[in-house]
């Protein structure tokens, strides 16, 4: 109810009340005159992606994306505020302004890019597909066999279109039980309300986490949609696009040539690979380029998050509770589909 | 001797005459509504302009694809936005008038309760006043469906009664299909209930005037049970009643009542009953004492008094309260939104979300439950001038 009335009165109020003056300058200049970048991630139930500790301290896949480009922008990995959204607030609290980013398993469409609200996904982070969970008494294996099942899904999400589109085109029928707030959806799947509960899979792995005996539920083979994940921002700042968009690169970029928050610094120091040295900053000029604070600035953030599978394995890989394997989430040369263009 | 004609004197400014100041005051009202409204207005426009982004109501042609787990309508995720506007304004209306009703006949008889001279009745409906009125709405709706999901799973749903079965999925019952036949049914009950009611009037009209009671309940029913029936067999369809039978994840067939709607109606109820109780209070006790010992005088029972003296002139004192309660359930109802029942309020944010059409759709919504709030009082300054005391 919170999100619902705070993002519907947000969204009014800014259309209303905000002067026209305000909205014109660059979305990076902005933020470096804020001196702290606004980055929407999910609410705290969602482990492994991001969620604040005890000390109020977020921690998360997502949440290490923001502070990668906050390193980019400021230097810093400390100067980032995070916003909590739900999936019905997250648009309306970019598009008004109040967060310079979201970072919150958003899947880029192409309504999404183009429509009204008119964001930009710099890069993807994620390839996801959405799946369905089940709780394993019900002895179902495949999504197929799903006819007249009650689905719990999340609204506002592209969950809820592919859960329709999916029953339609299989000709199945359903019943949706359409809940807005993440904790109370998850407590009516596990209370039994529903058979089903779809989301992306990673994000079921998440949610799964949390349910009262997570092993008594199994998420079925189907990927029923393409999800590919990634930061969204406002369209009409092409110079925070780039940034963000090499900042990603960067962290795959690294992975790629083995580079990790251990060794950056003896590599940067000793590597003779020209490819290596332009992206730790030894030589060229990507870091003025991208409109980076500095020329190290991939250095610094792979010395503080690592690269991209360091950040991967620590927060949802195989040794955490969510236990995803890299799969499609793996750099070109290991068989993945992470591929970054060349920085040159 | 001097004539003065009323011209000579001059007519007064006219400010000074009240119609006229009133219309005055209220141009001057309504040209400022205006005025913000175009600044307003335009002010969007610029910003929105500003933005790239363009107002337009063409969306609502546009297959929606949300999924809505309950209508009254038919609707699929392939429909429009604007029916599936329409099918989530429904479940607000659903709520809205059931809601009314119950928390009038639970807050009279709560009312009433509190009045009681029995210490321990009165203690107890107090009690469940001051702990409704002091805990958040939104808890309690929580509450009622976490009760609510309590029940037994589907697969070992209760039923108690043949073809009625209850389970933490709801409640599912028999119910007719809808074919020509029911529909003929249901015009027979409508003329059903026309004839019970003109057979009640006239009833009543000969007791007053002979003192003869006419015992016409048979008669009644007679009429709404038959007439139906009669209505059904004009056509070539047949009544036919579906039953709910567990057919693999669900029950099939029969209507269903779902826990999120029942959550919502029980939490609403309970929590404005607990006002309109005290307003109900509050208006027997505004009744002076003199009525009751005049009834009683008159040798009639306490309930009687109740019914047929006391409460009429309590309505004086309750009505004009009683519509902002009435208001206050119709807008709470968007707290829907907390516990999976998809009305207007939830719908809209969806549809925001997957459009983009934030402007639009908040438009459309504020302008519906402001309708629905003219409506709801307008009704009830109709019935307050009906009941309100007749100065002669
Ligand atoms: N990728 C899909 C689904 C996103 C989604 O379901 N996100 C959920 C679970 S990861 C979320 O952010 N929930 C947080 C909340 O609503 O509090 C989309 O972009 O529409």
């Amino acid at each position: 109810m919170k999100f619902a009335t705070i993002f519907a009165a947000s969204a009014a109020a800014f259309f209303v009340f905000a002067p026209a003056a305000v909205l014109a300058g660059p979305a990076l200049d902005a933020i470096k005159q804020r001196g702290t970048l606004r980055c929407g991630v999910q609410g705290p139930g969602n482990p492994g992606f991001g969620v604040p500790d005890t000390q109020g301290r977020w921690s998360g896949f997502n949440v290490d994306i923001c502070r990668a480009v906050a390193i980019s922008i400021f230097n810093d990995p400390s100067k980032v505020e995070f916003v909590p959204v739900t999936t019905q607030s997250r648009f309306p609290a970019l598009a008004s302004g109040e967060v310079d980013m979201l970072s919150n398993n958003t899947t880029w469409t192409l309504t999404r890019d183009t429509n009204v609200n008119r964001f930009n996904f710099p890069a993807i982070v994620f390839y996801d597909g959405q799946a369905m969970m089940v709780p394993r008494r019900l002895n179902v294996t495949s999504a197929r066999g799903l006819n007249g099942a009650t689905v719990c899904v999340q609204p506002g999400t592209t969950t809820e279109l592919n859960l329709a589109d999916y029953f339609r085109q299989h000709n199945m029928t359903f019943r949706p039980v359409v809940v807005a707030d993440l904790d109370e959806l998850r407590r009516t799947y596990d209370a039994g309300r529903c058979d089903v509960y779809t989301n992306d899979f990673a994000a079921l792995a998440a949610q799964r986490t949390l349910l009262t005996n997570p092993r008594d539920h199994v998420i079925l083979p189907e990927r029923v949609s393409k999800e590919p994940l990634g930061p969204a921002i406002r369209q009409g700042d092409e110079e925070l696009s780039n940034l963000v968009a090499w900042t990603v690169f960067a962290l795959i970029d690294a992975e790629e040539m083995g580079i990790t928050s251990a060794n950056v610094d003896q590599i940067a120091a000793s590597s003779t690979n020209p490819v290596v040295r332009r992206l730790l900053g030894a030589e060229g000029n990507m870091g003025e380029s991208i409109g980076a604070a500095n020329a190290l600035y991939a250095r610094t953030i792979i010395k503080t998050v690592g690269n991209y599978g360091e950040i991967f394995e620590r927060h949802i890989g195989t040794n955490t509770p969510l236990g995803l394997e890299r799969g499609q989430n793996n750099v070109w040369t290991k068989g993945g589909l992470l591929y970054a263009p060349p920085a040159r | 001797m001097q004539t003065t004609s009323p011209s000579n004197v001059g007519a007064p400014a006219w400010w000074y005459d009240r119609t006229a100041r009133a219309l005055a005051l209220q141009a001057a009202l309504l040209f400022a509504v205006v005025a913000a409204s175009v600044f307003f207005f335009s002010n969007v426009q610029t910003n929105m302009a500003a933005r790239g982004l363009t107002l337009g109501f063409g969306f609502l042609d546009r297959a929606a694809g949300i999924p809505i787990g309950e209508s009254l309508i038919p609707y699929t995720p392939s429909n429009s936005y604007a029916r599936a506007l329409l099918a989530g304004l429904l479940n607000t209306l659903r709520v809205a008038v059931f809601g009314c009703l119950l928390v009038t006949l639970l807050g009279v008889f709560l009312g009433v309760l509190r009045l009681s001279e029995n210490p321990l009745l009165s203690g107890l409906v107090g009690a469940y006043i001051e702990i409704v009125r002091n805990t958040p709405v939104v808890l309690q709706l929580v509450f009622w469906l976490v009760v609510f999901q309590q029940l037994p799973s589907v697969r070992e749903a209760l039923n108690p009664l043949p073809g009625v079965y209850l389970s933490q999925r709801g409640l599912k019952i028999p119910v007719l299909e809808w074919n020509d036949a029911a529909a003929y049914a249901l015009v027979g009950l409508a003329l059903g209930i026309a004839a019970a009611v003109w057979t009640m009037r006239r009833a009543r009209a000969h007791q007053m005037q002979t003192g003869e009671y006419r015992r016409v309940w048979p008669i009644c029913l007679g009429y709404l049970v038959l007439l139906p029936l009669a209505a059904a067999q004009l056509t070539g369809d047949r009544l036919v009643l579906s039953v709910p039978e567990l057919q693999g994840f669900n029950f099939a067939g029969g209507a269903e009542l779902s826990p999120e709607f029942a959550a919502l109606l029980t939490g609403l109820v309970i929590y404005t009953a607990a006002f309109v109780a005290e307003i109900v209070r509050s208006g027997i006790q505004s009744v002076g004492k003199g009525q009751w010992e005049a009834s009683r005088a008159l040798g009639l029972s306490n309930g009687r008094i109740m019914r047929l003296v006391i409460l009429p002139q309590a309505l004086r004192v309750i009505v004009p309260p009683l519509t902002s309660q009435y208001l206050n359930l119709t807008k709470n109802s968007s707290l829907a939104i907390v516990i999976g029942y998809q009305d207007l309020f939830s719908v809209s944010n969806t549809s925001i979300n997957q459009t983009g059409q934030a402007i639009e759709v908040i438009f459309i919504m504020m302008t519906v439950y402001l309708v629905l709030s003219l409506l709801t009082a307008a009704g009830m300054n109709v019935y307050n001038t009906r009941v309100a005391l007749k100065e002669r």
